[in-house]
């Protein structure tokens, strides 16, 4: 038997949370430097995964991995990976050790806290977040819809204690009221998605029945259902795969999160801390756009169809109403939340675009928006902890104190409005070039968001960064070392990833391929010189 | 052996040949465990009237924990002996079925007891009163509340070692229970167990009149039900002229006319059948607490003292859940287009009332017994699928279900402050910050009764939906979901209040138990985890007993 790959890089992090949270109260620093270590260890884990991954070869599944599990529900222990499971767990590997270094004091316990003080938070912080990885690597990895579901839905409880655990600290606001908004937060973040889950529940033990009913025996193993499907052995009636469609995508689409059901992020986004916020937007919620490539239009491709134009219009929704919404933002962190909305609304509006560059487009969007946010929020992060306010109102001048602080929040941000050169740009283009090739009012729409970002981006630089230099910011320090050892690979990343994007759509483009596939969708008639060359491939 | 050659009316046969009376015939190894946990109970009793009082309490729990560990080896003897499989039978005369869902349910009922007879012989939690470690039982059960005798037997140190024979007949009634394999058995089980239930409510050492309030409600609601499950059975005997479950199922299937000739102008009247199959259902459904017939829970659970509010809680809601499939699928499978559609309802109605009345509560016990509602909500809609999945599903979430309540309970007698248990909402705010440890494990707990994926609640709650969707039940399955949503928001409300508010300065402590109550936690959050990870074993199992013998 070969080395079981997959599951290690699911099991290291997890490993790594429980040897965090067992390190004594005292040793704090040791907790986080042990956190550090196993998230690099995962890093070292999901690399070696894109290097034995091949994008050229057969079938749609590759490092498959699979046992025996729950007989009874027929359930197997199932992984494998394809172009974009493989992309996503890289990028959900190379994001945790930045966002443990950016938290390095997040956790830490107030001063004047009692002695006897048995609650260890820093511990706890750093193991909820191994622990959100490793559920969120087995999510990618998994190809038993069951065993997605089960740590789909296992992850809200490390995350609801992340969200409602630890906050900034309270500056400006009392102790009182900044638990209680954040543990509404957390709340709310948990019943929302919550209720997604349960109903994908209902759906998942739907999907079941049927499957009992025709294949003679339940089954969630994906490839056997698509195989079955693509046989005749199973033959779902329209109305039932269009209500077990809606079952699914309801939970992703809370996920992802689309319009009208993303009201718990800026919630969330708002009252976590910076590190915690972009391991929702850039980690955890790809999973919902992940899960509706994966299962929604491989599973139910007939109903996909069927629900494409309200889909597509709601992504619109997400994309413009997301934007306007950042633009009137007063708040820094709650402002990315909604920019990410728009942001989801693009990756969505790309995957049910139904066309190559298109879902391509989409993939590629989540790994660089997930990167691009990273950047901006943890910038403002730093830039919030030294302030102590996340009011855009309090702040002015930041570029005279602390000029690199403020570049690098003009490069995050720059990316997240897709300055051709960034990495955005691509996939953002790819998206609507694809988008456009089939609905072209809808990719029109679309580049309103565009604008929008640019609006939101350029108008939240000038108010924080330039103009004179207010009272609370003066004298405000730098980026240190550690926090410039974030930024500036993100930063990197982007700048390489903007001009020289073929390693990763080099990979991808099999995998949507072969979803395409499924879907039994080609690319509109070509009327772009660009898609004739494709098309030829 | 058919089913007709092996059982026998002791009614007609006396009709028909009053001299001719045989000697009945008892299978005293087939019904071993029932037999050692009553002779243990006996032996019980005995050990009151002539132990000295301080020799009573090792005595007592030496005694009730041999008693069923060796009942409980003697149910795995059984089943070794394939009674469970291919050698079920009915013994006693048809009274008693042996097959394999009665002797899951004896095992569960058994394991679940001894966890919960551990928290009864919890020592270390109340203050020591005049030298002396006391339990959670009043001092003297028959003095006065507030009066003198109740002084004096403080004083003098006294404690009611009595709870554990009457926790062991209570026990040995609920081994019968889902075993009964006629109506007047079932009764006389029923009766058994409720008894000593009743008086165990009335016995808290604390808030007397609270408990013995607990105690009056639930003895009279009790005794209703018991009325209307005898007057069902009643009527079933006019039907069919049998009170035998096989009896009665051949009458309903049609396959048997030996119609006593003094019942010829009922038998077989369908009103008697439907008017009788439903007061025995109702009998049936006040015990599980189903929707309209749960008013009793919550007061019942609130005053009652904490263990035996999870032993009732867990071993109740197990046996009364076994002998309701055996009467639904052994006696009225043939009337199952009539009942259904009524579960149906009852499942429904349960779940959704469960789930949103509990929204509002604001005391613990109270809101373990309205969720404790929804459960059985969930319960029945497995019950409903009325198929081998359904029964095996259901007897899979007992297991799960009996051991996360247990346990939950367990932690509720913890925590404290100066009026005894601190059962107030609010008085939990901040448990997590001064005590990680307990309040970590009780919102384990409360994940599992959530239906957290990795806990052994979402494995019952998706092997019942699953038992449902599969009989068609996809509307119940839509509430169910719908329903637990609404359950999740009150069980993560209490994770909030526990880890996300700040403690109070009086607020209670939490008291450190013995190894008693803390093997019951440490059982309780063992199994709720193994049962989440890997619940294939248990699943087998519960699946190769999910056969009922006629």
């Amino acid at each position: 038997m070969s080395f079981p790959l997959l599951t290690a890089t699911a099991v290291v992090p997890a490993v790594g949370a429980v040897a965090t949270a067992a390190v004594p109260a005292a040793r704090r620093a040791a907790a986080k430097w042990l956190a550090l270590g196993f998230s690099l260890a995962t890093l070292v884990l999901a690399a070696v995964q894109l290097v034995r991954f091949d994008p050229d070869a057969a079938g749609p599944f590759q490092l498959t991995e699979s046992h025996a599990w729950i007989k009874d529900f027929g359930v197997r222990y199932e992984l494998g990976v394809d172009g974009i499971a493989v992309v996503l767990i890289a990028l959900t590997a190379l994001l945790i050790p930045f966002i443990v270094l950016a938290g390095w004091h997040d956790a830490d316990p107030l001063e004047g806290a009692s002695p006897n003080w048995r609650w260890r938070p820093t511990q706890g912080f750093f193991a909820l977040i191994l622990m959100v990885e490793a559920m969120v690597v087995i999510s990618f990895e998994a190809t038993d819809v069951f065993l997605f579901y089960l740590f789909f839905e296992a992850m809200l409880i490390p995350m609801y204690f992340l969200i409602g655990g630890f906050g900034d600290r309270a500056g400006e606001r009392s102790e009182e009221e900044t638990a209680a908004q954040r543990s509404y937060a957390a709340v709310k973040f948990l019943l929302y998605n919550l209720a997604g889950g349960l109903i994908m529940m209902a759906a998942v033990i739907g999907l079941y029945a049927v499957t009992a009913d025709q294949l003679g025996m339940g089954t969630f193993s994906l490839q056997e259902i698509v195989q079955a499907r693509a046989d005749g052995r199973l033959d779902l009636a329209p109305a039932a795969e269009r209500s077990l469609f809606l079952g699914f995508f309801f939970a992703f689409a809370v996920k992802a999160p689309l319009w009208p059901l993303h009201t718990w992020l800026p919630n969330a986004m708002g009252e976590a801390t910076a590190p915690v916020a972009v391991l929702i937007t850039a980690v955890v919620d790809k999973v919902g756009t992940f899960a509706m490539l994966r299962f929604c239009l491989q599973l139910f491709p007939e109903a996909s169809k069927w629900a494409t134009p309200v889909i597509v219009a709601l992504a619109l929704v997400s994309i413009v109403y997301g934007a306007l919404l950042a633009v009137g933002q007063r708040d820094i962190k709650r402002l990315v939340a909604y920019a990410s909305i728009s942001h989801f609304g693009f990756i969505v509006l790309g995957i049910f675009a139904m066309t190559t560059q298109g879902q391509g487009g989409a993939t590629l969007y989540m790994v660089n928006h997930g990167i691009s946010t990273a950047a901006l929020m943890l910038v403002a992060g730093f830039l919030i902890s030294r302030r102590g306010s996340r009011l855009i109102a309090d702040y002015g001048g930041v570029q005279k104190v602390a000029p690199v602080l403020a570049g690098t929040f003009l490069v995050g941000g720059l990316a997240t409005l897709s300055l051709p050169g960034l990495a955005p740009f691509v996939s953002e283009f790819l998206v609507l070039v694809g988008t456009f090739s089939r609905y072209p009012a809808a990719g029109i729409i679309a580049t309103v968001g565009i604008v929008l970002a640019a609006l939101y981006v350029l108008v939240l630089y000038q108010r924080t960064m330039t103009g004179p230099v207010k009272d609370g910011v003066r004298g405000m320090p730098d980026l240190r070392v550690r926090e410039l050892a974030v930024v500036a690979p993100l930063i990197a990343l982007l700048l390489f990833l903007g001009v020289y994007p073929k390693p990763l759509t080099e990979i991808i483009d099999p995998a949507v391929g072969h979803t395409m596939s499924q879907v039994e969708k080609s690319d509109p008639k070509p009327d772009v010189p660009v898609n004739e060359a494709e098309a030829a491939k | 052996m058919s089913p007709a050659a092996s059982v026998h009316s002791l009614w007609t046969v006396a009709a028909e040949a009053p001299q001719k009376i045989p000697a009945p015939q008892i299978e005293y190894a087939q019904l071993s465990p029932t037999l050692i946990v009553l002779g243990a109970a006996v032996l019980g009793i005995l050990v009151e009237a002539f132990l000295p009082r301080r020799a009573r309490y090792p005595a007592q729990l030496l005694l009730t924990t041999v008693g069923l560990i060796a009942a409980f080896a003697a149910v795995i003897a059984l089943a070794a002996g394939g009674y469970g499989t291919d050698k079920a039978h009915v013994a006693a005369m048809g009274a008693v079925a042996v097959d394999g869902p009665a002797l899951f349910l004896q095992g569960a009922l058994l394991l679940v007891s001894l966890i919960a007879v551990f928290t009864f012989a919890e020592r270390r939690l109340d203050p020591v009163a005049h030298g002396r470690r006391v339990d959670s039982f009043a001092a003297q059960a028959a003095a006065v509340p507030g009066g003198e005798a109740e002084q004096e037997a403080v004083k003098a140190g006294f404690t009611t070692t009595e709870v554990f024979p009457l926790v062991l007949f209570a026990v040995g009634g609920m081994l019968v229970f889902p075993a009964a394999n006629d109506l007047l058995t079932l009764f006389i089980a029923l009766e058994v167990f409720s008894l000593p239930l009743y008086v165990l409510c009335a016995l808290a050492r604390r808030q007397r009149l609270m408990s013995q309030e607990s105690a009056v409600k639930y003895f009279l609601l009790g005794a209703f039900s018991s009325a209307f499950l005898l007057f069902g059975v009643a009527l079933l005997y006019g039907y069919a002229g049998t009170v035998s479950y096989a009896g009665i199922a051949d009458v309903v299937n049609g396959t048997t006319r030996s119609v006593d000739p003094a019942l010829a102008s009922t038998t077989g009247n369908d009103a008697l059948l439907l008017i009788g199959g439903a007061l025995v259902l109702m009998g049936l459904l006040f015990k599980v607490g189903a929707v309209p017939f749960h008013m009793w829970t919550p007061d019942v659970y609130q005053g009652a003292p904490t263990p035996v509010t999870g032993f009732m809680a867990a071993a109740t809601k197990v046996a009364a859940f076994g002998a309701l499939l055996r009467l639904l699928y052994v006696v009225l499978p043939g009337l199952r287009w009539d009942w259904r559609p009524v579960m149906w309802g009852v499942a429904i109605v349960t779940m959704v009332v469960g789930a949103v009345v509990a929204v509002t509560q604001t005391d613990v016990k109270r809101l373990l017994a309205y969720s404790s509602i929804a459960h059985a909500g969930f319960l029945l809609a497995g019950v409903t699928a009325a198929s081998p999945d359904g029964v095996s599903s259901v007897l899979f979430y007992l297991v799960t279900y009996a051991f996360v309540t247990l346990g939950a309970f367990a932690v509720v007698t913890l925590v404290r402050d100066a009026g005894g248990e601190a059962t107030h909402l609010s008085k939990w705010a901040g448990l997590g910050r001064r005590s990680p440890l307990v309040a970590a494990v009780f919102a384990v707990f409360l994940l599992a009764f959530a239906g957290i994926p990795l806990t052994s609640g979402f494995a019952g709650k998706f092997a019942v939906f699953k038992a449902a969707a599969e009989s068609g039940a996809t509307p119940l399955v839509i509430v169910g979901v719908l329903s637990s949503a609404v359950a999740a928001f009150f069980y993560v409300r209490v994770i909030v209040l526990m880890f996300f508010s700040e403690p109070k300065a009086d607020g209670p402590t939490v008291a450190v138990p013995s190894a008693l109550t803390s093997t019951a936690i440490a059982v309780g959050v063992a199994l709720t985890v193994v049962l989440g990870v890997a619940p294939q074993y248990f699943l087998e199992l519960a699946g190769q007993a999910g056969t009922f013998v006629r």
